[in-house]
């Protein structure tokens, strides 16, 4: 197994949980190592409770894993919902004077601060905090001066004195630590890299950067809005007009309609806001004018649970919009593949003229992780597709919609002298002429649908088949689709080495799906399970449809956590035993 | 040989003509609309191929199609959203919205109070006819209390909208009535609302003369009072506008109610925009930038 450290802090929203969990993160990636982060939080600005989930270790960490080695609890809820979930090794640092320990398993270590001893709290709301940071970094046995940096740059715009107060507690708590408690027993290595760390909706917002974005606008919504404020806050640096729009309707509509005027544009919402843009997406189809549409997903029906993440709008993707038309559905396989997605998902839209779905879940957009800086790459390929953006001396014979083999017709953008068309989202003939006014033409009509259609077969061309992960003959074959990728791959490597060989098929495209490659991939699979975060098995019924292929068994998911890779590896055993072919996980920590 | 540069065509009607005649009934108010809308833009000299026009559905909303510009039939109430971005991605396009009454102000509404505190400069002209036309007849957001449609047959009971009073409230920068009988007069103020820096309103009395039995243009002839003819008619002045605009009866003022010139439009008020359109700039943003990007998050 890979090695890996995992910190929780838990406490009520406004406790101040982020911070440290911020600071933790600086110091491991700066330290070379790799990080996963994990918040699980209320939709509520004070109270409640919210636990922040760090994962870190020298090799990659792709999720939040099944164990936490030092649990913070800023307040007594936390220590009562996590302490008991602490397992031998692991330790608790806590506030002394206000918070009272549990019983905890054998060879726990508990790590009382005296607080109040070790700095003004009179002064410092967030002592708490500070002392635990220095205390939990002198047991990971990393030096003092990676902390100090890192609260001088956090402190920096409040004033050296600010800087200094701060420092000052985090000292007293890492002198206190190395006083008082046992070092864990793994000291943190350090490596040669330096990573990014970001979250999903910050890589999306970059990836659109990347792929040269010019018009993003949005509606607020969680977990979506990261990627407005990504944008919000870089756009005169990145020369991105951002507008934030009355609701998700005017957002896709004033999307599709920059986009129409010549630059790419984007807008990001979740499942409920993406409902309104629906009926936008036929236009954009209808009118060939591609626009990206990013939906990152969280629990629902209706306003469901707003700060809990689900693979559940799988089948309000394939169905959005009425009517038959291309569109591709992409879903990122991890926040690294949130940046690379983007780009690739407006190459072939604007090759294609079509709608683009990027099928982002929470747990990816708000979640964070180490990414290599060169991973995040801002020279990629721009393909604008045929796209006539100056005067070519055309007298008049431009053919907007015209009949091709490809179902592509050249893209001239308003402002281009001899190419002046209408653009309708009535059906229309070559010309953009409408038909419904022709008592209906069913041989226009029928060609209309034919080239628009034909495109779905190059959009096909155009994407890679899934690939299998893994020994091709295992005991069992894991199916997963999107952000689940990593956990699944840790579910893996962990009933390998119980004895259980497994491998893994990661779904990224969506739409094409490429049914045939999966088919054959399948062939040669002794037990098949899919694995989902939601209640129907949505991903297992689309490739029922697609394939008629049935899958032997389902793990889902649906009470608004991810899955932790102990959930897939138990799911596996019980139904490799025959004891079941659906298992539901539980979720044992309670957030 | 030495080249010299040709002389820059005269646009004339015949530029204008779309590629297939209006499918309007005989009489339609809309007819006047858009020759309306075809003189100003001769007027104007503005190339067509520099204009857009866009609509939502309806039967107003046809009216891209019978005109030689670039064109955007979009989707039901959208159209200004459409617009919005269409002039912020090319802002030296010239934006003409075209729509009816339900598309504007029913299932447009939203957008409609929107993109008039944006001053997003455009104009937007709406064929009012106060019923719904396209879907055979029924009571619009401006159909009168009492009005028998087939969808309010014992008379609605609704009060209707007074969308110069709403377009003043929403903060329009110009704001104006036209009369689909009134040739001229209409023409003028469809190329002062192109002209105008800002959003401009134009509300168009265009009657329907197959569905709408009440409004007719022999309802309207003796009612419509030019603004213009008032000397006293002071179009800086919004209290007075929003006092004019709650008039009707007998009289019925037409023309226009206000203008400002004094609020920054939405393109010019926007720094990103200051190095030109967006549609003109290279679509990869320079590598230091991308790097600086990055390096924040190490």
């Amino acid at each position: 197994m890979k090695k890996t450290f995992t910190i929780g802090i838990g406490g009520a929203a406004g406790q101040g949980v982020a911070t440290p969990g911020d600071i933790f993160a600086k110091i491991f990636s700066r330290r070379g190592l790799h990080l996963n982060a994990y918040n699980a939080y209320q939709s509520i600005i004070r109270g409640g409770h919210t636990f922040l989930t760090i994962r870190t270790g020298p090799e990659k960490v792709t999720n939040m894993g099944d164990r936490l080695d030092l649990l913070i609890p800023l307040n007594q809820d936390a220590m009562d919902r996590h302490l008991r979930l602490l397992a031998t090794g692991a330790a608790c640092i806590y506030n002394a004077d206000t918070i009272k320990p549990g019983a905890a398993a054998d060879g726990v270590q508990l790590c009382p601060l005296p607080v109040s001893k070790l700095a003004d709290i009179t002064r410092n709301k967030v002592a708490q905090n500070t002392l635990a940071l220095g205390a939990g970094i002198s047991m990971m046995g990393i030096g003092f001066q990676a902390l100090e940096e890192v609260l001088a740059e956090q402190f920096k715009k409040k004033g050296d004195a600010v800087v200094a107060e701060n420092v000052g507690i985090a000292r007293a708590g890492y002198d206190y630590g190395v006083a008082n408690f046992k070092p864990f027993a793994w000291p943190l290595p350090r490596r040669e890299n330096r990573y990014a760390v970001l979250s999903g909706n910050v890589a999306m917002a970059m990836g659109g950067a990347a792929a040269g974005v010019k018009f993003y606008c949005a509606y607020p919504m969680s977990p979506s809005t990261g990627v407005l404020h990504w944008m919000a806050a870089h756009a005169r640096k990145a020369g991105i007009m951002v507008r934030q729009v009355e609701d998700e309707i005017g957002v896709v509509n004033m999307a599709i309609g920059a986009a129409h005027a010549g630059v790419r544009s984007m807008c990001a919402t979740s499942g409920g806001g993406f409902a309104l843009m629906s009926e936008g997406l036929g236009m954009s189809a209808m009118m060939e004018t591609p626009v990206v549409v990013i939906n990152c997903q969280r629990a629902g029906p209706s306003t469901g649970v707003p700060t809990k993440t689900e693979q559940g709008d799988l089948w309000q993707m394939l169905g959005a919009a009425f009517g038959d038309y291309p569109r591709a559905i992409a879903a990122p396989l991890d926040i690294g593949d949130c940046f690379k997605i983007i780009p690739e998902m407006f190459n072939l839209v604007d090759r294609f003229q079509c709608p683009g779905l990027v099928l982002c879940d929470l747990l990816l957009s708000e979640g964070r992780l180490s990414v290599d800086a060169k991973d995040l790459d801002f020279g990629v390929v721009i393909d604008r597709g045929e796209l006539i953006t100056k005067t070519n001396g055309n007298n008049g014979t431009y053919k907007r919609y015209q009949i091709t083999e490809s179902g592509i017709s050249p893209r001239a953008i308003p402002g281009v002298q001899g190419h002046t068309h209408t653009a309708a989202t009535d059906e229309h003939d070559e010309d953009g002429v409408l038909i419904s006014d022709e008592f209906t033409n069913p041989v226009k009509r029928r060609a209309m649908m034919e080239k628009r259609m034909r495109k779905v077969t190059g959009i096909e061309a155009a994407v890679p088949p899934p690939a299998l992960q893994g020994p091709g003959d295992a005991d069992v074959t894991l199916i997963g689709w999107g952000s689940t990728r990593g956990v699944i791959e840790e579910a893996c490597e962990i009933l390998t080495e119980e004895g259980i060989s497994a491998n893994q098929l990661q779904i990224r495209w969506l739409v094409p799906l490429h049914g045939e490659a999966i088919l054959n991939i399948l062939k040669g699979s002794r037990h098949t399970i899919i694995v989902e975060n939601n209640y129907s098995g949505q991903f297992a019924r689309y490739l029922r449809s697609e394939t008629g292929y049935a899958a032997n068994g389902h793990i889902r998911k649906y009470d608004g956590e991810p899955f932790m890779p102990h959930h897939i590896v138990e799911a596996v055993k019980e139904q490799l035993a025959g004891k079941t072919n659906l298992s539901v996980p539980a979720h044992e920590i309670m957030v | 040989m030495a080249t010299v540069a040709a002389a820059p065509k005269q646009l004339v009607m015949a530029d204008l003509k779309g590629k297939v005649d209006p499918d309007w009934c005989p009489g339609c108010g809309d007819f006047g609309v858009l020759a309306a809308v075809q003189k100003a833009l001769v007027e104007l000299q503005i190339p067509n191929h520099a204009v857009v026009t866009i609509s939502g559905i309806g039967c107003s909303s046809n009216f891209p199609g019978y005109i030689n510009t670039y064109g955007m039939h979009t989707l039901h109430g959208r159209a200004l959203a459409v617009a919005t971005g269409v002039k912020l991605a090319n802002h030296e396009l010239t934006v003409l919205v075209t729509g009816g009454d339900g598309d504007g102000f029913g299932i447009g509404g939203n957008h409609f109070i929107h993109t008039m505190r944006r001053n997003v400069d455009l104009l937007y002209i709406v064929m009012d006819n106060q019923i719904y036309g396209l879907t055979t007849g029924q009571t619009s957001p401006t159909s009168r209390v009492g009005m028998k449609t087939k969808s309010m047959p014992f008379g609605n009971i609704e009060a209707p909208v007074n969308p110069i009073s709403m377009a003043l409230a929403a903060g329009a920068t110009f704001v104006a009535r036209g009369f689909s009988g009134e040739q001229k007069h209409l023409t003028e103020l469809i190329r002062q609302g192109v002209l105008h820096k800002g959003f401009s309103f134009l509300d168009v009395f265009s009657p329907c003369v197959t569905y709408n039995h009440d409004n007719t243009y022999q309802w309207f002839r003796p009612r419509v009072k030019k603004l213009e003819d008032d000397p006293a008619h002071d179009p800086t002045d919004w209290i007075a506008a929003m006092e004019k605009s709650l008039r009707w009866g007998d009289e019925i003022p037409i023309g226009k109610f206000f203008e400002r010139t004094d609020v920054a439009t939405l393109h010019g008020a926007e720094p990103v925009l200051e190095a030109g359109p967006l549609v003109d700039r290279d679509p990869r943003i320079p590598a230091d930038v991308g790097r600086s990007f990055v390096e924040e998050l190490m």
